[in-house]
């Protein structure tokens, strides 16, 4: 097992670990905070260090759609984007997935205009979150970087063939230096092995049309195969999960359960607040108060069997929600668990805490406050809110 | 109307992803004929059958020639969009609404 022990920010882990992947072509515009990804990336490929393509574009658009060019053809392609750039690729999202191409994206988490914020927050993935890609979401920069490595994996699986983007929060992980192990050069090469497009366009021999027109007589077809992909795509996400742990001692799986298994009081959440949530849940323990934390990893597929599964013993749910969907009842994350869990023959209570919208800061008074509220959910069963704000000024 | 590729239409788990056509050169066996609403006809006694300005015209490569020759309208592929009938210097060529 390598012993790299490095001090690195989530962006420059995230240019290391495209330097190893040594992608094709690498179409990319900059924004804040995903902004060092491409620009560390750039000094590798100036440096000599890979054989990538870099293509500078015009606007995200651009940089998705010579993705999706440079993928048909045949190459191994990668790019990375935040905010209001991914909401600027949000066409060409849908016609990667689409088009069944293994395309891997950094999101560096970043809230939407308008009012304009350079902050983290979760709005930008989830307005991405019907497009079909696979989404993998992190809680350090160590996560970060090992989802990197393993979405190249998962998305050049034959029945899988879906991009993925794997999402870390913008300036919480993107921008601070951790302590955390990168893998050998050798390591990671051997570990995703060479590129093999089954339909490259460039094998002229072989011609294939990609994206002809598609009405009523075929459309739901091919739909309903993406479906059936992102299905298939769940038991490739745990095995090469497996397969990365056993190789490099870090095994990862659709979530992590963290002091779930004997757990009343749980917390549902994404990305890097978790870390801040399983501080909370240590001093609690030390109470003797039964706190848990469930962090997901893969948002898309959404694991709602498992999931339901891990938490049907729990008291009271608390779900956290980085962004909101206007209008609807909760946050993205809270309809998807409270619909997972609808299928239980008892399910738990559970509420949901939007939160840290444009970086506002989450710390441990909030997350003590929430598993106050839980205490008092687990024994009344029912909470005269159910969907709450905070970390807001009244 | 009967369209080739309707009468074999494969589901979701038989055809290629994406969209995808891996056969080159299949949209011919494309019914495009049944988005015809008007038919071109031809009328025997004008048409000198070699000047083929319709062979020429035709956006959809539906004039059948032989040996230099007219010899008819691809049915299958023909959309009735009328350029023939406009171009034809001999006035030969009659758009003649599809019968139900």
């Amino acid at each position: 097992m390598s012993t790299n022990t490095v001090a690195m920010t989530g962006n420059i882990a995230m240019a290391n670990a495209m330097r190893q992947i040594n992608p094709d072509v690498c179409p990319a515009y900059p924004i804040t905070p995903s902004t060092e990804v491409m620009q560390q990336f750039a000094s590798f490929v100036a440096d000599g260090e890979v054989n990538t393509e870099m293509v500078a574009v015009e606007s995200e658009h651009s940089a998705m759609s010579a993705c999706i060019g440079a993928s048909a053809a045949g190459g191994r392609v990668m790019t990375a984007t935040s905010a209001n750039g991914l909401a600027l690729m949000w066409e060409m999202l849908y016609i990667a997935a689409g088009n069944r191409l293994p395309i891997i994206m950094t999101t560096v988490n970043r809230a939407l205009a308008a009012p304009i914020n350079i902050h983290c927050d979760h709005s930008d993935a989830m307005g991405a979150r019907d497009s079909g890609w696979i989404q993998l979401w992190s809680e350090n920069a160590q996560e970060a970087y090992d989802n990197l490595i393993q979405a190249v994996r998962i998305s050049e699986v034959r029945e899988v063939r879906l991009p993925v983007m794997v999402c870390l929060d913008g300036f919480i992980i993107s921008h601070s230096i951790e302590r955390m192990e990168l893998l050998d050069d050798i390591q990671v090469r051997n570990f995703i092995g060479p590129f093999k497009q089954h339909y490259p366009l460039l094998d002229v021999d072989n011609p294939v049309t990609y994206g002809p027109l598609d009405l009523q007589d075929y459309y739901i077809e091919h739909k309903r195969q993406q479906a059936e992909a992102m299905q298939l795509a769940k038991p490739v996400i745990l095995e090469i999960g497996r397969e990365f742990g056993k190789n490099f001692g870090r095994s990862y799986g659709f979530f992590e359960e963290y002091k779930l298994k004997d757990a009343e009081l749980v917390v549902v959440a994404l990305g890097s607040s978790v870390g801040t949530v399983k501080t909370v849940v240590d001093n609690l323990r030390q109470q003797g108060i039964a706190a848990g934390v469930l962090k997901l990893r893969s948002f898309r597929p959404f694991p709602a069997k498992e999931l339901s599964q891990a938490l049907k013993s729990a008291k009271a749910i608390a779900v956290l929600d980085r962004s909101d969907s206007f209008g609807a009842y909760g946050g993205p994350l809270f309809s998807e668990v409270r619909s997972a869990l609808f299928s239980l023959e008892a399910a738990p209570p559970t509420v949901d805490y939007i939160y840290g919208l444009g970086g506002r800061d989450f710390g441990l008074a909030d997350v003590n406050r929430i598993f106050d509220d839980l205490q008092i959910l687990a024994k009344t069963g029912k909470a005269d809110q159910e969907v709450n704000y905070i970390t807001v000024r009244e | 109307m009967s369209n080739k590729i309707a009468d074999k239409k494969k589901g979701w788990r038989e055809l290629p992803i994406g969209g995808m056509i891996l056969d080159a050169g299949n949209s011919v066996e494309y019914d495009t004929g049944a988005w015809r609403t008007y038919c071109p006809v031809l009328d025997t006694e004008k048409c000198n059958r070699v000047c083929l300005q319709c062979w020429i015209c035709c956006p959809d490569s539906s004039i059948i020639v032989k040996d230099g020759k007219f010899e008819g309208f691809d049915l299958m592929h023909c959309k009735g969009c009328g350029i023939c009938a406009h171009e034809c210097p001999a006035k030969a060529i009659n758009m003649v609404e599809e019968k139900k």
